[in-house]
């Protein structure tokens, strides 16, 4: 079974076999289709047409399941990895170990970003970028550098925890709810702005560049987990019948073949170190 | 999505780019004016499709911006793949922006933060893209 564990908690030698499939991946050219992937999405997910990845309600189903399929492409690299995630409300700092070189390694040099360390960095020779927005072909970070970012805090994250609305109309970027304050269009900002302290790609519609998107997303996926113990009388909305947006029991794309409902229990997939 | 409307849409970038340059020399007038309103949210009345922002043509850090209303697709709020009504360039280079609900704008290489309008988000692009060019159009 599928445990996934705070990459805080990881042993070297999970570390060393998480970041060895990746780059197996990556040398696959697997990698970069989820890159693809997630760009088409975010350039065509809009407030006010067809929108399934982001700024609506499916951006949790939909993360879920695409996290899903990149867990099973690692896995069929190697059986004994699972997506680790970040807690950015605990490992707060450019210091964090998530940071060091045997891991993601850390921030970007001031000059061009580009991250100079650790398996991602250019000079390995691993890690092209291919799938980007603009000429540069080497990851870039510059973590926390945006004039004052901090990371959510805890509190910030309990008070949407809190909220016991999954979504509302008119289901976009200004709705108010769990969905659109986890994804950040609104109040606090807790996705959305995890992205932009991380900087480089990741503030980009070419995220998945950065590996650290998957530890993101996981911690993501975790608070919608940890939202539906808190909340067991709370379910996904729309349930039906609504133009432009994912209803309860509708597919998604790009599968065609999953809906929200078949994605609500994550316990048929895989669980948390700590119980949700 | 699909190639083909990629495709087309490139095609149709092409055809208009040939009047860009009379458009920008027009949107260079409104340019103090557009000045005036950074740094302020577009009110969320004028979120609706039959408003978008005026045109803009400036240098910014050594790169040239300009963005215009798109001469196609009117803006139309369910056409909303790419450009939502109102193109942006960054030295020649199409900008993928993107209009929210509450008349804030983002763009591909600034996807998770929410600019006044098309201007700001331009002005941010340059700032990010660190004197890298802009990928064809779309990455």
């Amino acid at each position: 079974m599928t445990v996934r564990k705070n990459q805080a908690t990881l042993t070297a030698d999970e570390k060393r076999r998480f970041v060895d499939a990746l780059i197996e991946l990556k040398r696959s050219g697997r990698y970069d289709t989820f890159v693809t992937t997630h760009n088409e999405f975010i350039m065509s997910d809009t407030d006010f047409g067809d929108r399934v990845g982001h700024r609506s309600p499916s951006f949790l189903p939909w993360h879920r399941r695409f996290l899903l399929q990149f867990e099973q492409a690692l896995q069929s690299i190697d059986s004994s990895v699972t997506l680790p995630y970040w807690d950015w409300t605990a490992d707060r700092t450019a210091r964090s170990s998530l940071w060091a070189a045997d891991f993601l390694g850390g921030t970007g040099r001031s000059r061009d970003s580009r991250v100079m360390d650790g398996a991602f960095a250019f000079g390995s020779g691993n890690w092209p970028i291919r799938v980007r927005v603009d000429g540069r072909g080497y990851l870039r970070r510059s973590l926390g550098a945006g004039g004052g970012l901090t990371l959510p805090t805890r509190a910030e994250v309990d008070s949407v925890l809190a909220m016991p609305t999954y979504d509302t109309a008119p289901w976009n970027s200004s709705s108010d709810g769990f969905r659109n304050h986890l994804e950040g269009w609104r109040g606090v900002n807790l996705h959305n702005r995890v992205h932009v302290w991380v900087g480089g790609q990741m503030a980009t519609g070419v995220s998945p560049n950065d590996p650290v998107f998957w530890l993101h997303h996981a911690f993501v996926d975790k608070l919608w987990a940890d939202w539906q113990a808190l909340h067991p009388d709370s379910s996904y909305l729309p349930r039906g019948g609504t133009r432009n947006v994912v209803d309860l029991d509708d597919t998604m794309r790009p599968w065609n073949d999953v809906t929200p409902a078949d994605m609500l229990d994550h316990t048929a997939f895989y669980t948390f170190d700590t119980a949700a | 999505m699909s190639t083909t409307s990629s495709l087309s849409r490139r095609s149709a970038l092409g055809a208009t780019l040939g009047v860009f340059g009379g458009l920008a020399l027009a949107g260079a007038a409104h340019a103090s004016a557009d000045r005036a309103r950074d740094g302020h949210r577009d009110h969320p009345a004028l979120a609706g499709h039959d408003a978008m922002p005026e045109s803009f043509d400036e240098i910014y850090e050594g790169r040239r911006i300009q963005g215009r209303p798109a001469s196609h697709g009117g803006g139309s709020p369910h056409g909303g793949h790419h450009s939502a009504g109102y193109q942006v360039h960054v030295d020649g280079r199409e900008l993928h922006v993107m209009r929210n609900a509450d008349g804030t704008w983002i763009s591909v290489v600034n996807h998770y933060e929410t600019f006044a309008n098309p201007r700001a988000v331009a002005r941010a692009a340059v700032v990010e893209l660190q004197g890298s060019t802009l990928a064809p159009f779309p990455a």
